[in-house]
C-alpha cells in the first residue's frame, strides 16, 4: 500500500488551483483524500502530480440563505453531520452525513471530494439527486464559457467514476434547497457489512399537502453507475394519500426505473439489489411519513 | 492456597502502554544502515516462471539488491512444515523461499528487491518483468481431488497431500443399524485471521560473530529460531529470535514464512539489516487463511435420540504449501475431539488433506475445534428435527454425565473433567429458555422470525504432552518453562518461554507469582517474546500458554519457596522441618513473630555472607513443566436472532456464552477471551469469508471486500462460568483463548437456521449474508 512516486503542490486559492491543474497536466486535486488516497496507494491512479488543496479557506464551510444551503466543497462529512443550520434547514443532509464511514473518515472526508469521485456506493450522489442539489464550479474561463457555472444534481453524475467537471475545473460548492416545513425527505441504504458503502440506497423527497403527496423526488443509487430518478414511483405517489399500502404499491415501481446495466457482485447480486430497491425505497417512504415501526 | 490476587479481576499490566502508544513492535525498530525489502508477488493462482526480468529494477533509484528464486536456490533450504501426521502418507513437498520455476497461489514470492526506503522498494517492484506461463487453478478441495484437476505439485498425485483417518467402536455397524441417521455437506468456508498488526521481520546479520538476529512478529520465538537454523543453516546459538510486542496473531503468527526467512537471506548476502512489513493486501494474500474444509457428514442414532455413531469424510484446503502446523489441524485437532461433550461410542473421521491454489491454511483461533464443533452441533440440531424434539432434549439424552478425573471417549483421547449438564442448565435458567420458545411461537403468528441456538461445547487445548505430541507429529516438544529470579531489593523478574501477544499473561503470570510468593504485582516483571534472555519454551497457540505456562511459573515459585524455607531455618535458627510458610512470610511453627519475609530473603541469597554451609548464592528457580494430558474446557452457548424475510438481514439479539476454565486466575481477561473469541466465531457465521473466483484470485482482496465483526453489529456478550478444576495440572485451569469461536460459529449458525425453520430453510452456506438468506426465504435458487 505504498503510492507510486508524485510532486505536490499546495494551492492557496482556487484561481491557484485552476492556474496550477493548467499548469500541471495529468495533476489531481487532493482535499480530504479518502478516495483518492486508497487510489494511489493500491496503485489504481498514478497522477503525476497532486494540487492540495485541503488548506482553501474559501471552500469550507456551511451559509444559509433564504431557499439555499450552500455547502463548501472541502466540508467535511462531520462538520456537516454536525452543523444546525443543516439540521435545522435539511436534516436529510446531516443524517445522510453520519451514516457514511466511520468517524475518521466523517473527521477527514469532504463533501466534493465524495462526489468528483462519483462512486456509485457512495451516499451522497443519491441524496443530492433526490434533493436537487447544485453543483457550483470554476474554471479557468475564456472566450466560449464563462468560468463560474452550476450544474443540476441530475447532470452533474454522469456515470461510473465520471461527472460533468471539465478539464481544470473545480467544484467549489453544492447548493441544497431548503426544504419547507410540508417537505418530508429521508434516505435509508442497505450499508455493505464491509465498507459501510451503500449496496442500495434509496432518497426520497416529498411534498404533503393536506395528507395528500403533491410532489415527489425520489432517487435511487447503489446497484447504477450514476443515481436514478424512480419517476414510475414519483408518478404513482403524487396525488395519492400516504399510508402503508399506497407506499408499499408504488415503491414496488422502482423496478419499473432500474432498466439498463445493474451492477452486482459476489456479495449482492444485481437482481437482490434489484429487490432491495424497492425494500430500501419503502423504508426511506415510511420513515418520512412517520410510519416507520423501527 | 491463600488466594488473594490469583482470582481477582485486576487491570491488564500490558495495557497503559500499549493504548498510549508507548509499545514497540517490530516495524518501530529501526537501525543504522538499515534497508528496506518490498516482495514481488505472484498475481496468477498457478504459472510457470519462464523468466524474471530484474535488470530495470536494479537500476531504480535507491535500489541496493534485487534477489529471486536463482538467487535463494540452494542457499535457503525449503521452508519445512513442522508437523506431520503419522500413519497419513502426508506428502511434505518442496517449498522453496522465493519461487524458481512455478507459483501456486497468489501472492507466492518471486523476487525480492532491497533498497535504501520502503517507497523505493516498492516502485521498484513494478519494474520486474516476470514472464509467466499461466496453468489452470483449483480452489475447490474436493474438486481438486477429482481426475484432471489441475496438479500442483509432482510429489503429490491428486492433489492429496495426506489422507488421515481415525477410529473408535465399530461406526459402520452402527450405521448399518441405526434407526435414524441424518446427513449433511457443511462448507467450512476459508477466512482470513486479521491480525492489526501485519507480519514485520527485521533481520540483521553479522559475519564477523556468524550471529543473526531476528525481530519478527512471532507467536512462538523459539520455534522460529529452530526453523529459522533449518532454513538458512546459521546453528542455533547464533541465532537470536526476538519477538517485541505482537499486534494479535489468532495462529496467523504461529508459521515461519517465507518472507521472514527472505530477509535473513538479504541481511547475510548484504551484511546490512534489512526490514520486511507486509501491508494490509499482502496480509490478505500472503499471510495463512483458516479453515477452509468440505465436509460431509452423518450421524446414526436411535428413535430416542440417542446417539449411537459420528462419520465424517472432510476434504480439508491446505492451500499451495504444507505451513507450519498445517497437517495436524483437520486431524489431531479436529477429529480426535468429534464427540464433543455426547456418550458417543462409534465415531470415524476419514480426512484427506488436499493441495489447492490458493493461500496456505494453518492454525485459525479455535483450528480444526470450531469445525468439529460445527458438524456435531448442526447435526445434533438436523437429529432433533428430525425426530421433532427440541433440541435442548436431544443434548441431555446424549450428554456425558459429570466426572472430576478422567473420562475416556471412543476416539481414544482422555476428557480431564467435566460437568456438561450444570453448564447447560446454568444457561437455559439465564436466558429463560423456556420463555423464548414460547415468545418465538408468539412472534411466528405475525410473521416475525426468531430463532435460538443451543451449543453444549468441549474442546482440547492446553497443547499438551509432548510424548503425544512427539506420537501425533509434531515436531517440536510442548512442555513449558519458567525462571524466577529474585533482585536483591526482593523484586522480581519471571523470564517465561511462552510468547503472549494479547492474552494477558503479563498480568496473570503476575499473578500466580504472587500468590505463591507474596510478592505484589507491581513487583513482578514478565519477561518474554527474546531466546536470548527467556528459557527455551514452545510459544503461545492452542490455549496453552496459562494451562502449561503459567503451571511452570507455579512450579519455580515452590522451587524458590522450598529454598527460602532452607535459608530461613539458618537465618531463624530453627530446623527446616519447623519452618512454615504464609503470604510471603516464613516463620517458625507457633511463633510467628520469628519470621523473615521473602524480600528479606532475596536480600540475603543475593548479598550471601550469612547462608547455610553447602547453599548456593542468589534466589532463582527454573521449571520445566510437561502436562501430563491436554485440557478439555467446556460449556454452553446461547445465541438468539432475529431474522428479516423482507431483505435476509440477521439480527444477532443476544449471546450468552457459560465456560468452564477450571479456576480463573483473571475472570477479567478471561471474561475478554471469551469476548474476542465469541465475535470471531460471529464473523464466521455472518460475515466473513475468503471469496475466490475460478482462476484463483482473491476477490476478498482488503478491508473493503472483507467484512470483519465491528462493535455496532454486536449485541453486548454475557459471559457466565461454572469451575470444575483439571485435575492434569496443580493449578487445576484449562484452556479459554479459543473457546468463544468454537462455539459460537455454530451457536449463531443454529440460532439463524432454527429462525427459518417455519419457511422451510434446513440448509445455507456460510456466511450467512442478507442475499443467501432472502433467496433461501423467497427460494431463487
Amino acid at each position: 500500500m505504498y503510492a507510486a512516486e508524485f510532486d505536490y503542490h499546495k494551492a492557496s486559492s482556487v484561481a491557484e488551483a485552476i492556474q496550477m491543474l493548467g499548469q500541471y497536466p495529468d495533476a489531481k486535486l487532493l482535499a480530504g483524500g479518502h478516495s483518492l488516497l486508497p487510489m494511489l496507494k493500491m496503485r489504481l491512479a498514478n497522477p503525476t502530480a497532486l494540487i492540495d488543496i485541503g488548506g482553501i479557506s474559501e471552500l469550507k464551510g456551511i451559509t444559509v440563505n433564504d431557499g439555499t444551503v450552500t455547502i463548501g466543497a472541502l466540508t467535511t462529512h462531520q462538520e456537516i453531520a454536525a452543523s444546525q443550520d443543516i439540521q435545522n434547514a435539511c436534516m436529510v443532509v446531516a443524517e445522510a452525513a453520519e451514516g457514511i464511514g466511520d468517524p475518521q473518515v466523517r473527521n477527514r472526508g469532504t463533501i466534493g471530494g465524495n462526489v468528483v469521485h462519483s462512486d456509485p456506493a457512495s451516499d451522497w450522489p443519491t441524496v443530492l439527486t433526490a434533493l436537487n442539489a447544485r453543483f457550483v464550479i470554476q474554471g479557468p474561463g475564456g472566450i466560449t464559457h464563462r468560468a463560474t457555472r452550476t450544474v443540476n444534481a441530475s447532470d452533474f453524475f454522469k456515470g461510473l467514476f465520471e461527472t460533468d467537471l471539465k478539464e481544470n475545473e473545480v467544484l467549489t460548492a453544492i447548493e441544497v434547497p431548503r426544504l419547507n416545513s410540508n417537505q418530508l425527505a429521508e434516505y435509508a441504504k442497505m450499508a455493505h457489512p464491509a465498507s459501510f458503502y451503500a449496496v442500495v440506497g434509496a432518497s426520497v423527497v416529498i411534498t404533503v399537502e393536506n395528507d395528500r403527496c403533491t410532489a415527489a423526488s425520489i432517487a435511487v443509487g447503489g446497484m447504477v453507475p450514476n443515481p436514478i430518478r424512480a419517476s414510475s414511483v414519483e408518478s404513482a405517489l403524487v396525488g395519492q394519500q400516504l399510508n402503508a399500502e399506497s407506499v408499499r404499491a408504488a415503491a414496488d415501481l422502482v423496478a419499473n426505473d432500474l432498466s439498463g446495466s445493474l451492477m452486482g457482485d459476489f456479495y449482492a447480486s444485481a437482481d437482490y439489489r434489484k429487490a432491495m430497491a424497492a425494500v430500501e425505497t419503502r423504508h426511506a417512504l415510511m420513515h418520512a411519513i412517520g410510519l416507520a415501526h423501527h | 492456597m491463600t488466594s488473594r490476587i490469583f482470582g481477582s479481576g485486576i487491570r491488564r499490566r500490558e495495557d497503559p502502554r500499549l493504548i498510549t502508544g508507548q509499545a514497540t513492535y517490530t516495524d518501530d525498530i529501526k537501525l543504522q544502515h538499515m534497508a528496506y525489502a518490498a516482495i514481488k508477488r505472484s498475481p496468477h493462482a498457478h504459472a510457470r516462471i519462464r523468466s524474471v526480468d530484474t535488470s530495470a529494477a536494479l537500476s531504480a533509484p535507491g535500489v541496493v539488491a534485487v534477489y529471486t528464486g536463482a538467487d535463494t536456490d540452494g542457499v535457503l533450504n525449503p521452508i519445512p512444515c513442522a508437523w506431520v501426521v503419522p500413519d497419513s502418507d502426508v506428502k511434505t513437498v518442496p517449498h522453496p523461499a522465493i519461487a524458481k520455476d512455478v507459483v501456486r497461489y497468489v501472492g507466492d514470492a518471486v523476487a525480492v528487491v532491497v533498497a535504501e526506503s520502503r517507497y523505493q522498494a516498492e516502485d521498484a517492484i513494478d519494474l520486474i518483468n516476470v514472464d509467466y506461463e499461466t496453468l489452470p487453478a483449483v480452489v475447490n478441495p474436493e474438486a481438486a481431488m477429482q481426475d484432471g484437476a489441475p496438479q500442483l505439485h509432482e510429489d503429490a498425485p491428486n492433489n492429496q497431500a495426506f489422507h488421515w483417518v481415525a477410529s473408535g467402536g465399530d461406526t459402520d455397524a452402527a450405521f448399518s443399524s441405526a434407526e435414524v441417521v441424518v446427513r449433511e455437506t457443511i462448507i467450512q468456508q476459508k477466512l482470513i485471521p486479521n491480525a492489526i498488526e501485519p507480519r514485520s521481520a527485521v533481520a540483521t546479520w553479522l559475519s564477523a560473530t556468524g550471529e543473526l538476529t531476528l525481530w519478527s512478529s512471532s507467536q512462538n520465538p523459539h520455534i522460529c529460531r529452530f526453523v529459522t537454523f533449518l532454513v538458512t543453516g546459521v546453528p542455533e546459538h547464533k541465532i537470536r529470535v526476538i519477538a517485541p510486542e505482537v499486534g494479535g496473531g489468532f495462529g496467523s503468527k504461529t508459521p515461519i514464512y517465507a518472507d521472514e526467512m527472505i530477509a535473513c537471506f538479504c541481511s547475510m548476502r548484504l551484511g546490512r539489516p534489512v526490514k520486511w512489513t507486509e501491508t494490509r493486501s499482502e496480509n490478505y494474500q500472503a499471510t495463512i487463511h483458516g479453515r477452509d474444509h468440505v465436509e460431509y457428514v452423518e450421524l446414526a442414532a436411535t428413535r430416542e435420540g440417542k446417539i449411537t455413531g459420528l462419520r465424517t469424510k472432510v476434504y480439508a484446503a491446505m492451500g499451495a504449501y504444507l505451513s507450519t502446523a498445517a497437517t495436524g489441524i483437520p486431524t489431531i485437532l479436529h477429529g480426535l475431539i468429534y464427540a464433543g461433550t455426547y456418550d458417543i461410542p462409534n465415531v470415524k473421521a476419514d480426512i484427506y488433506g488436499v493441495f489447492t491454489t490458493t493461500t496456505p491454511v494453518d492454525l485459525y483461533r479455535g483450528a480444526g475445534r470450531p469445525e468439529a464443533t460445527f458438524l456435531l452441533e448442526r447435526l445434533v440440531n438436523l437429529l432433533a428435527d428430525e425426530l421433532g424434539l427440541d433440541p435442548v432434549e436431544v443434548r441431555r439424552r446424549n450428554l456425558i454425565p459429570k466426572f472430576e478425573d478422567g473420562h475416556d471417549v471412543a476416539m481414544g483421547i482422555t476428557y480431564d473433567s467435566g460437568d456438561y449438564e450444570l453448564t447447560l442448565d446454568m444457561a437455559l435458567e439465564h436466558v429463560n429458555y423456556q420463555q423464548l420458545r414460547e415468545e418465538q411461537a408468539r412472534l411466528r403468528e405475525s410473521n416475525q422470525y426468531m430463532g435460538i441456538g443451543v451449543t453444549c461445547y468441549c474442546e482440547i487445548c492446553g497443547l499438551g504432552p509432548s510424548q503425544v505430541a512427539h506420537a501425533v507429529g509434531f515436531g517440536a516438544g510442548l512442555w513449558e518453562s519458567a525462571t524466577i529470579r529474585f533482585h536483591p531489593t526482593g523484586t522480581v523478574n519471571i523470564f517465561v518461554g511462552t510468547s503472549p501477544h494479547g492474552q494477558g499473561e503479563e498480568t496473570t503470570f503476575a499473578q500466580i507469582l504472587s500468590d505463591e510468593l507474596g510478592v505484589a504485582v507491581d513487583d513482578i516483571e514478565v519477561i518474554h517474546g527474546d531466546t536470548d534472555t527467556t528459557p527455551q519454551g514452545w510459544g503461545t497457540y492452542g490455549s496453552r500458554t496459562t494451562a502449561v505456562g503459567g503451571v511452570a511459573v507455579a512450579l519455580a515459585a515452590r522451587k524458590i519457596r522450598d529454598k527460602g524455607k532452607a535459608l530461613a531455618a539458618h537465618l531463624l535458627e530453627a530446623a527446616e522441618a519447623d519452618i512454615e510458610y504464609e503470604d510471603g512470610k516464613f516463620f517458625v511453627r507457633g511463633s510467628p513473630d520469628q519470621s523473615k519475609t521473602i524480600q528479606d530473603i532475596a536480600l540475603m541469597a543475593n548479598l550471601a555472607y550469612d547462608m547455610p554451609e553447602g547453599m548456593e548464592p542468589g534466589l532463582e528457580a527454573s521449571a520445566f513443566y510437561d502436562p501430563p494430558n491436554f485440557t478439555y474446557p467446556f460449556g454452553t452457548h446461547v445465541a438468539v436472532v432475529m431474522v428479516d424475510p423482507e431483505n435476509g438481514h440477521i439480527e444477532l439479539r443476544s449471546y450468552l456464552a457459560v465456560d468452564d476454565c477450571g479456576p480463573q486466575i483473571n475472570p477479567v481477561i478471561v471474561a475478554g477471551q471469551v469476548h474476542g473469541g465469541v465475535v470471531q466465531g460471529a464473523g464466521q457465521a455472518l460475515w466473513e469469508g475468503a471469496v475466490y473466483d475460478d482462476n484463483g484470485q482473491l476477490l476478498t482482496g482488503s478491508m473493503m471486500d472483507y467484512a470483519l465483526p465491528r462493535a455496532h453489529m454486536l449485541p453486548d456478550i454475557e459471559t457466565l462460568s461454572t469451575v470444575t478444576p483439571s485435575p492434569h495440572n496443580p493449578l487445576g485451569v484449562k484452556g479459554i483463548g479459543e473457546t468463544g469461536t468454537i462455539a459460537s460459529t455454530i451457536t449463531i449458525y443454529n440460532a439463524v437456521l432454527d429462525a427459518l425453520k417455519p419457511l422451510g430453510v434446513t440448509h445455507l452456506d456460510m456466511p450467512l449474508t442478507s442475499e443467501k438468506v432472502w433467496r433461501a426465504i423467497h427460494q431463487r435458487g
